[in-house]
């Protein structure tokens, strides 16, 4: 039916970001923008079962939860002072899909990526106001009790209405490095999806499904940015793997993957803007990360796969950033091109005895060398060190393969 | 526009250059900070500023009974105190936070941020 609940719901989740975002720039204040959203979702569930969906749905969203907030402003008016300066704020700018309501967004997901809040309300923010996700739901997805959840979100919201911090897309000079800030967010945001930390479901495609999401608003609001090309790219070529990634409950590595389970044209699509981004010529950490998956997507078979690049790749990238975690990846491919021996000096050396990747990638480079006792040794601390229900599936299978 | 207070904060402890390593480096904190007072001053952000005596010195006085009861010395004990602190008038936190971060530098410590729930 064209307008039940399940549509309402549907639309008005695709909306949310948008319809914030716009409330938000008008009344100043994010709490009587969620508020009033709220009460367009209520009115929409009212009526468009009975007339339809409304030929522009966002409009309507906007126009009736604009109306609700100014009334309950007027209310509140005499008794709140706040309000009332909220008040001053409004405009009525018209709803537009494009043009300054686009801006809006992006406003707001600076807002909620502020490098004053907390890297984790930054996330639960982000996907709170921007994606529409409800406090219930983001606090399963990264296995918190609900109401620790609420209290991280309201004191964010609180910190940004207290001290002010600004609606604002930073200045030039400023953008970048703000921009890695929401870059970073809606990555982990990705990653959580992708290999979801706790023992529940093993991947999570609604938090995979909204960073990509985010990310191509992010893309068409800043389409000159080539990290976020790069971001973009890289999330698509990682996601199109997502089915074949695991199978019959065990995560299965990317060697052994069924290659004809890949979503082509998800390929297809981050091939096109890693290609755009090496014309750009302005090389960024998300741009090489999307490049070496372009490499691995780019082999008919797992043994087609060119180690050299790779491996160049992880150079390249190692001048940007020479953390352990990029040095852990260099050298599983290091052990692909020069074999496992030269890769595990370079492993021993790294300092992540407290990462499951680490404990995962000596497992294997042990097994490999033949050093069966000390590969089950390592198969266990990294069976120990990640709660992945896949994840650890796969480990046990490997570690009994052992003899 | 805003009131923040930005807090300076530095070790408990002091010996007679302050908180700074050598003489020079005192003077040399001591002129930055004016500079960037007068920059406070000249960008229309100041309302007020002032370095503190060292902890030490504080007295905590609790009136909340029939007779104040004096307590000499901070009232927490901890390894890092206040120094010293501005007040500022600002439109929004970006501002604030570059200020600080300029005020930081100039002074040589720790600056937190703090937003004021209005100003008598």
């Amino acid at each position: 039916m064209q307008g039940g609940t399940a549509t309402v719901e549907r639309v008005f989740r695709e909306e949310y970001g948008r319809l914030i975002a716009s409330l938000v720039r008008r009344f100043g204040d994010i709490d009587i923008a969620e508020e009033a959203a709220g009460e367009a979702l209520v009115a929409a569930l009212e009526k468009w079962p009975e007339s339809g969906v409304p030929p522009n749905p966002g409009g309507w969203l906007t126009v009736t939860a604009g109306n609700r907030a100014i009334d309950r402003i007027r209310r509140e008016k005499q008794r709140d002072a706040k309000h009332q300066a909220a008040f001053m704020y409004h405009d009525d700018t018209p709803h537009e899909r494009t043009g300054p309501v686009e801006d809006d967004r992006l406003r707001l997901l600076f807002t909620c990526c502020h490098p004053a809040l907390a890297p984790e309300a930054r996330i639960a923010l982000t996907l709170r106001l921007l994606g529409g996700l409800t406090v219930a739901e983001i606090a399963q997805a990264f296995l918190v009790p609900e109401i620790t959840m609420a209290q991280r979100v309201t004191r964010a919201k609180k910190k940004i209405a207290a001290a002010k911090v600004p609606y604002r897309v930073p200045e030039a000079a400023d953008l970048a490095e703000r921009l890695g800030g929401v870059l970073a967010v809606l990555f982990l945001v990705f990653n959580e999806g992708y290999l979801t930390t706790g023992d529940g479901d093993p991947v999570r495609a609604e938090l995979t499904g909204e960073a990509i999401r985010l990310t191509r608003v992010l893309r068409q609001l800043l389409p000159e940015e080539p990290e976020v090309a790069g971001l973009l790219g890289l999330l698509l070529l990682t996601d199109a793997r997502r089915e074949a990634r695991v199978r019959n409950g065990q995560l299965v590595p990317l060697g052994e993957q069924d290659r004809a389970g890949w979503d082509r044209r998800l390929i297809a699509e981050g091939h096109g803007l890693v290609r755009e981004c090496l014309a750009a010529n302005r090389p960024g950490r998300y741009q090489i990360l999307a490049a070496i998956n372009a490499v691995h997507t780019d082999a008919p078979t797992a043994s087609d796969t060119d180690w050299s690049q790779v491996v160049a790749l992880y150079d390249q990238l190692t001048r940007l950033d020479p953390s352990p975690i990029v040095a852990l990846n260099r050298a599983v491919a290091v052990a692909e091109l020069d074999g496992p021996k030269v890769a595990l000096t370079l492993v021993d050396r790294l300092p992540l005895t407290g990462y499951h990747a680490w404990h995962v990638a000596r497992a294997d480079m042990l097994r490999r060398l033949g050093r069966t006792a000390e590969a089950k040794e390592s198969y266990d601390a990294a069976i120990a060190a990640t709660q992945n229900t896949a994840e650890r599936a796969y480990l046990s299978r490997k570690r009994g393969e052992l003899v | 526009m805003t009131h923040y207070l930005l807090t300076v904060h530095g070790p408990a402890e002091m010996d007679e250059f302050g908180s700074y390593g050598s003489k020079e480096e005192m003077e040399e904190a001591f002129a930055a900070t004016g500079a960037f007072n007068d920059k406070l001053h000249a960008d229309g952000y100041w309302v007020f500023a002032g370095g503190l005596q060292s902890a030490s010195t504080a007295t905590v006085v609790d009136g909340q009974g029939e007779t104040p009861v004096m307590t000499d010395g901070p009232y927490l004990e901890t390894k890092e105190v206040i120094g010293g602190f501005w007040v500022i008038d600002a439109p929004d936190l970006d501002v604030a936070l570059r200020l600080a971060a300029e005020g930081s530098k100039a002074c040589r410590g720790k600056v937190e941020v703090r937003p004021f729930d209005g100003l008598a």
